[in-house]
C-alpha cells in the first residue's frame, strides 16, 4: 500500500529563513493556556439584533413615537385640553375652531396660492381639531404619552409579580407548584372584560382602573415564561454545582437562575407592551378608560370613530400611532428573540 | 493505476460571524482512492467536519469558499466515469445527484438522521424510491435485505417500528442501512460511534468495514479518537487549526510520526501497558481562528517550537512517498528532535505486541 | 501522596439503593444494593454503560438525590437522611463534584472568577476582596489557565478549558473527596489526557480522594487504584485495578475490557470485541451476591457461577 500522493505538494514559503531561525524558541510559555474567544455575549446579541432589518425598523419607529410623545405636545402653544377660539374682529363673537380639517397656512399657500380666509388664518393645526375645538396634534402625542406610560408602568410591575410567581412556582415544584398553577389557571380563565366589569362597579372609571385591570391579567404570561425558564434551568449541571457547594434556595433562584431568564423575559415584555397598549385603547374605546378632558390613543380613536362618517380625518392619526406602536414592538420582540436564541456560531 | 474518487485541493474557507471573519479552513488537501479508507483526525474546532460538510454541499450560509476545488469522480449508470467539481455545483444539483445517492453520511447522533415521526421502513424506502426510481414493492424488499445485512434481527417487525423504540446501537445500524441503501460510492462517517456505549462501538466499526468490503465503498472517517483510526483507516490525515499537518499511511502515522502534534495525540491515548506516572499531552487548547494565524499555528503548544515557527508557515516536508508533515523540525537546518522518549518506548512496545499476536495489516 | 488503606475509609457506601417511581405499578431500580468504600487519597473508578446507575450513585452520595435506602458515611458522619448544620457544612465543603458536560456545568451569565469563587462566597471564606481575588488567581494558575481569564465568560472557552474551570471550582474548597462524574467523556482524547494529568497532579499535591465515574475503562485504568464495574444498577465486580485487569471474572467486565481500543493499528485491526447481552447471557443479577474471590477482588454471581468463572480464568 504505497501509492504516490501527488496532491500534497510542498508550497514554497514566501519568507526565506536563515539558519538563526532554526533555534528553539524559548519565549513561548506552554504551561499557561491564554486562549479565549474575544466576543462577549451581549455584543453578539446586539450585532445579531441590528442585523435584522425588521428589528431595526421597529426600534426606529418606537424611538420616533417616544420622542414625539415627549416633545410633540410642546411643539406649539396649545394645551391638550385647551379649546381653541378667537374673537371674530368683525362680529365680536367668540369663534371656536371646531372640527377643522388639517390646517397648515404655508402648505395651503403653497398649493393654492392663497391664504386661509377663516379666523384662524395664521394658526397651524397639523392634524386638524376635534369636535370640541382642541388641537389634535397636541392631543395625539399627549395621548400616546399616556398610553405608553400606562403600558410601561403596568408591564414593569407585572414583570416583577409574574417573575417572582413563576420562578418560585417552578423552583419548588410539587405541592407548591400545583397550587400556584391551579391559581394561575383560574385567574387566566376569567375573561378580562368580566374583571373590568367587576372593577368598574366599585372603582371610578379612569386611568387607575385601566392600570389595575392590566395588572390583574398581564402578569400571567410573564409567570408562565418565568416558570418554563426555571424548569429548564433548574436541572442544569451548573445549578447542581451550586447545590453541591451548599448554595441556599434563594441564592440559587435569584443569583444563579434569575440572570439566565432575563433574555426571554425581556422578549416577553416586548410582546406584552403592545397588548397593554391595545387593552388600554380598548377599555378607553368602550368608555371605561381614560376620561375627558384627558386622552389616550384609545379615547382619541373613540372620538374619531363617533365622527368617522362626517370627519374621517380625526381617526387617522391615533389609529396610525396605535398600529405603528403594536407593529414596532412586535418587530423588536421578534428580533430580540432571534438575537437571544442560544446558538453555536454555525461552522 | 491511480483511481482517485475524491480529490480536495487547496480548500480555503472563511466564516463570517458576528465576532468577525473566522478563517476555519486554511488550504486543505485530501486524496481518497477508490475502495480505501481515509481518516481525518483532529480536535474539535480543527475544521474536520467543515471539510466534510463542504464535500456534502451542506455548508452553513455564512461560509465563503475563498479557493480550492473538490473533484469527485463517479461512474454513471451507463458506466461512464464523470468528474465534477462539487464547489462549482449549486446546492439543488448536489442534493439531487450527490447527497444520499453518490455520497452518504453517517453522523455521531443517529437521531439527527432519523425522523422520529416516521417508521423505520418508510424512512429506508423513501431514499431508494427517490434516488433509484424503483417501485414501493421493490424498495420494501430491498429494505428488509438491508436491515438483515446490518445485523438487525426480525427486520420485518422493525420496519414498522419508530426510532424511539430502538436502542442507540440499533438506530446507528438503521442509519448505516439508510446510508448504503442507494449504493453510494463514498461514505463519510462523522464520529459514528462517539455517542454509543463502548461495547457497541467496536461492533459498529466492524459492520462498516464489512459493508465497505462487500460493496466496494470508499470511506472517510472524521474522528478525534485514534483507537477508531487504528481500527479502520488505510491513510490518516492529521488536521490542526484548519490545515492538514501530517499525512501518511496508517503505519507511518502510528509507528513513525513526525509532527509534534501527532506525537501528542498518540501519547495522549493510554494503551493498556501505560504505567508512566503522567501521560505526555499537548498543553493548552486549540487556537481561536478569529485571529489570523502567523507562522505555525501549533507553535504556542509546541514544546519543540523554533524561532522560525512564529515567522513563517512550515511547508509540507516529504518523508516518504506517502508521508508528509508540515513542521519546521524536518528542515535540514533545524536541530535534530526525536519523538519523546515515552512515545518511542510505546511504539517499540506496540510493534512487539503486534509481532506477538502475529497481527498483520 | 498515595492512598492510605490503613486509615478509616473517607467514604463508606453501604447497601445504597435508589428507586425512581415511574407510576404506581412501575418502579425503576436505578441503583440496587451497592456497597463500596473509598480511602483517603485513593481513586476509585466506577465504570458502566449508560443506564447502569453510575451517575445516580455519584449524585446520591453528594445528596443531589435522596437515596431510597442504605447508609452513606463521609468522614465518620452519616450523610443520609436529614442533615444538621454541621454535617451539611462538612458535605458541602469537603466533598465536591466535577460534572460531565463542560457546556452545561458553568453558569453562562457568570464570570469565570465568580464561578470559581462561588464556594468562597457561600461559605464566607475570605475577609477582603483582595484575599478572594488572590485565592481565585492562585487556583486559575494551578489548573493551567491565565489570570486574565478571571473576567471572561464560559462561552468564550473551549471544552477542555471549561472543564479546568469546573475542577478549579471544586478545588478551591480544599475537598477531601471529589466525585468526577464522566468529567472527561465529552472531551477530545487529547484533552482528556490533559484533564486526567491535572487531576493526578492535584491528588499528589492535596491528597484528595476521587470517585472517578466513567463509561469506558481506558482512562479509568490509568487513573484508578481500585475499580468497580456497574451494570443495570448492580455492582458486578470490584477490586484493585490490577485484579480487574489481570483477571476479569464477570462476562460483562470481560466485554468492557475487550472494548478498549488500542492505538496500535496492527493489533486493533485484528481485534474483535466480546459481546455481552444480559438477556441472552443466562445470568440473573437478582439471584447472585457479591462474593470474595481473593484479596479485595469481589464478583457478583451465584456460588456456581463464581466457581465456573474462577476456574475458567485459572485455566
Amino acid at each position: 500500500m504505497s501509492k504516490e500522493r501527488t496532491s500534497a505538494v510542498p508550497a514554497a514559503p514566501a519568507y526565506v529563513p536563515t539558519d538563526a531561525d532554526f533555534a528553539f524558541d524559548t519565549t513561548i510559555d506552554i504551561t499557561t493556556d491564554r486562549n479565549y474567544a474575544s466576543q462577549g455575549f451581549w455584543k453578539g446579541v446586539f450585532m445579531r439584533f441590528f442585523k435584522s432589518v425588521r428589528a431595526v425598523i421597529g426600534l426606529v419607529i418606537i424611538g420616533i413615537i417616544i420622542i414625539l410623545a415627549l416633545i410633540g405636545p410642546h411643539m406649539n402653544s396649545y394645551g391638550y385640553s385647551d379649546i381653541q377660539s378667537v374673537t371674530d374682529p368683525e362680529t365680536g363673537k367668540e369663534v371656536t375652531a371646531r372640527s377643522m380639517p388639517p390646517h397648515v397656512p404655508w402648505l395651503h399657500k403653497l398649493t393654492t396660492g392663497e391664504s386661509y380666509d377663516d379666523p384662524f388664518a395664521e394658526e397651524t393645526f397639523l392634524f386638524g381639531t376635534d369636535s370640541m375645538g382642541r388641537d389634535l396634534w397636541t392631543r395625539v402625542w399627549y395621548g400616546a404619552r399616556v398610553s405608553l406610560l400606562i403600558a410601561f408602568v403596568t408591564i414593569f410591575i407585572d414583570m416583577i409579580i409574574g417573575m417572582s410567581f413563576g420562578l418560585i412556582s417552578g423552583f419548588f415544584g410539587g405541592v407548591a407548584d400545583a397550587v400556584m398553577q391551579r391559581f394561575v389557571e383560574v385567574a387566566n380563565s376569567i375573561p378580562r372584560l368580566v374583571i373590568v366589569g367587576v372593577l368598574a362597579t366599585f372603582m371610578p372609571k379612569g386611568i387607575v382602573l385601566v392600570i389595575v385591570a392590566l395588572l390583574l391579567t398581564e402578569w400571567i404570561g410573564m409567570s408562565k415564561i418565568a416558570r418554563a425558564e426555571m424548569l429548564k434551568i433548574k436541572g442544569q449541571e451548573y445549578i447542581m454545582a451550586s447545590r453541591t457547594l451548599g448554595a441556599g434556595n434563594w441564592r440559587i433562584i435569584f443569583i444563579d437562575i434569575l440572570p439566565n431568564t432575563i433574555g426571554p423575559i425581556i422578549t416577553q415584555m416586548m410582546f406584552s407592551i403592545p397588548t397593554a397598549i391595545f387593552t388600554e385603547a380598548f377599555l378607553s374605546f368602550v368608555g371605561v378608560g381614560i376620561m375627558l378632558p384627558q386622552c389616550s390613543v384609545g379615547s382619541l380613536i373613540e372620538d374619531g370613530f363617533n365622527n368617522i362618517t362626517t370627519l374621517p380625518y380625526q381617526i387617522v392619526p391615533p389609529i396610525l400611532v396605535l398600529a405603528f406602536l403594536m407593529l414596532a414592538f412586535n418587530f423588536v420582540g421578534d428580533g430580540l428573540r432571534e438575537a437571544l436564541a442560544p446558538r453555536i456560531e454555525d461552522m | 493505476m491511480a483511481d482517485k474518487i475524491l480529490e480536495i485541493n487547496n480548500l480555503d474557507i472563511t466564516f463570517s460571524t458576528t465576532a468577525g471573519p473566522v478563517h476555519a479552513i486554511r488550504g486543505v488537501n485530501i486524496d481518497l482512492e477508490r475502495g480505501e479508507t481515509v481518516a481525518v483526525v483532529g480536535e474539535s474546532g480543527s475544521g474536520k467536519s467543515v471539510v466534510m460538510k463542504t464535500v456534502m454541499g451542506i455548508l452553513a450560509g455564512n461560509a465563503a469558499i475563498n479557493r480550492g476545488e473538490i473533484l469527485f469522480r463517479y461512474k454513471q449508470d451507463n458506466g461512464e466515469t464523470v468528474e465534477v467539481d462539487i464547489l462549482k455545483k449549486d446546492k439543488k444539483w448536489i442534493r439531487k445527484n450527490i447527497n444520499g445517492r453518490r455520497i452518504a453520511m453517517i453522523f455521531q447522533d443517529p437521531m439527527t438522521s432519523l425522523d422520529p415521526t416516521m417508521t423505520i421502513g418508510k424512512q429506508l424506502m423513501e431514499g431508494m424510491i427517490m434516488h433509484l426510481g424503483i417501485t414501493r414493492q421493490e424498495a420494501a424488499e430491498r429494505a428488509v435485505r438491508l436491515l438483515e445485512e446490518v445485523g438487525i434481527t426480525e427486520p420485518g417487525r422493525r420496519m414498522k417500528q419508530y426510532p424511539h423504540q430502538l436502542s442507540g446501537g440499533m438506530r446507528q445500524r438503521i442509519v448505516i442501512a439508510m446510508a448504503i441503501s442507494c449504493n453510494p460510492d463514498l461514505l463519510i462517517c462523522d464520529e459514528p460511534t462517539t455517542a454509543l456505549d463502548v461495547t457497541i462501538q467496536a461492533r459498529i466499526l466492524e459492520l462498516i468495514k464489512k459493508l465497505q468490503a462487500v460493496h466496494g465503498i470508499s470511506v472517510i472517517y472524521i474522528t478525534h479518537d485514534l483507537g477508531v483510526v487504528a481500527k479502520v483507516a488505510d491513510y490518516v490525515n492529521v488536521m490542526y487549526a484548519g490545515k492538514i499537518v501530517e499525512v501518511g499511511n496508517i503505519e507511518e502515522i502510528f509507528y513513525e510520526p513526525k509532527h509534534p502534534y501527532t506525537w501528542g495525540l498518540l501519547s495522549a491515548m493510554p494503551d493498556l501497558e501505560t504505567d508512566d506516572a503522567r501521560l505526555y499531552t499537548i498543553p493548552g487548547s486549540p487556537p481561536n481562528l478569529l485571529h489570523e494565524v502567523k507562522g505555525d499555528a501549533f507553535a504556542p503548544r509546541n514544546r519543540y517550537a523554533l524561532k522560525i515557527d512564529s515567522i513563517a508557515e512550515p511547508p509540507m516536508f516529504q518523508i516518504t512517498k506517502t508521508h508528509f508533515a508540515a513542521t519546521w523540525l524536518l528542515d535540514p537546518r533545524a536541530p535534530k528532535v526525536e519523538m519523546p522518549e515515552e512515545l518511542k518506548k510505546r511504539v517499540a512496545r506496540m510493534l512487539k505486541e503486534a509481532d506477538r499476536n502475529g497481527g498483520q495489516l | 501522596m498515595a492512598a492510605n488503606y490503613n486509615a478509616e475509609p473517607i467514604l463508606k457506601v453501604e447497601h445504597m439503593s435508589q428507586h425512581f417511581k415511574i407510576n404506581s405499578a412501575f418502579t425503576v431500580k436505578a441503583v440496587d444494593d451497592v456497597s463500596f468504600e473509598i480511602y483517603p487519597g485513593e481513586t476509585y473508578g466506577l465504570v458502566g454503560e449508560s443506564g447502569s446507575g453510575k451517575t445516580t450513585i455519584g449524585r446520591g452520595i453528594i445528596r443531589l438525590y435522596d437515596p431510597t435506602g442504605g447508609k452513606i458515611t463521609f468522614k465518620g458522619a452519616d450523610i443520609t437522611g436529614r442533615l444538621n448544620r454541621e454535617t451539611s457544612q462538612l458535605l458541602r465543603t469537603k466533598m465536591q463534584m466535577i460534572f460531565q458536560d463542560p457546556m452545561a456545568s458553568l453558569n453562562p451569565r457568570k464570570k469565570i472568577g465568580d464561578i470559581i469563587g462561588e464556594g468562597l462566597d457561600i461559605h464566607h471564606m475570605y475577609r477582603t476582596k483582595e484575599e478572594r481575588k488572590e485565592h481565585i488567581d492562585g487556583i486559575l494558575k494551578k489548573v493551567g489557565l491565565a489570570v486574565e481569564h478571571y473576567d471572561r465568560y464560559p462561552y468564550q472557552f473551549s471544552g477542555g478549558q471549561r472543564q479546568r474551570v469546573g475542577i478549579a471550582r471544586a478545588l478551591i474548597m480544599n475537598p477531601e473527596l471529589i466525585i468526577a462524574d464522566e468529567c472527561i467523556s465529552a472531551l477530545d482524547v487529547s484533552i482528556q489526557a490533559q484533564v486526567v494529568n491535572l487531576m493526578k497532579d492535584i491528588q499528589e499535591e492535596t491528597g484528595t480522594a476521587y470517585l472517578f465515574i466513567a463509561h469506558d475503562l481506558s482512562m479509568v485504568k490509568y487513573i484508578s487504584d481500585r475499580i468497580g464495574v456497574l451494570h443495570l444498577g448492580k455492582m458486578l465486580e470490584t477490586g484493585t485495578t490490577d485484579e480487574i485487569f489481570s483477571r476479569p471474572l464477570h462476562p460483562y467486565t470481560k466485554s468492557l475490557l475487550s472494548a478498549i481500543p488500542s492505538p496500535n493499528p496492527r493489533v486493533e485491526k485484528a481485534r474483535t470485541a466480546v459481546e455481552y447481552d444480559y438477556e441472552t447471557s443466562g445470568i440473573d443479577y437478582g439471584k447472585g451476591s457479591l462474593t470474595l474471590v481473593e484479596g479485595t477482588h469481589y464478583v457478583h454471581g451465584t456460588a456456581e457461577e463464581v466457581r465456573k468463572w474462577t476456574s475458567e480464568s485459572a485455566g
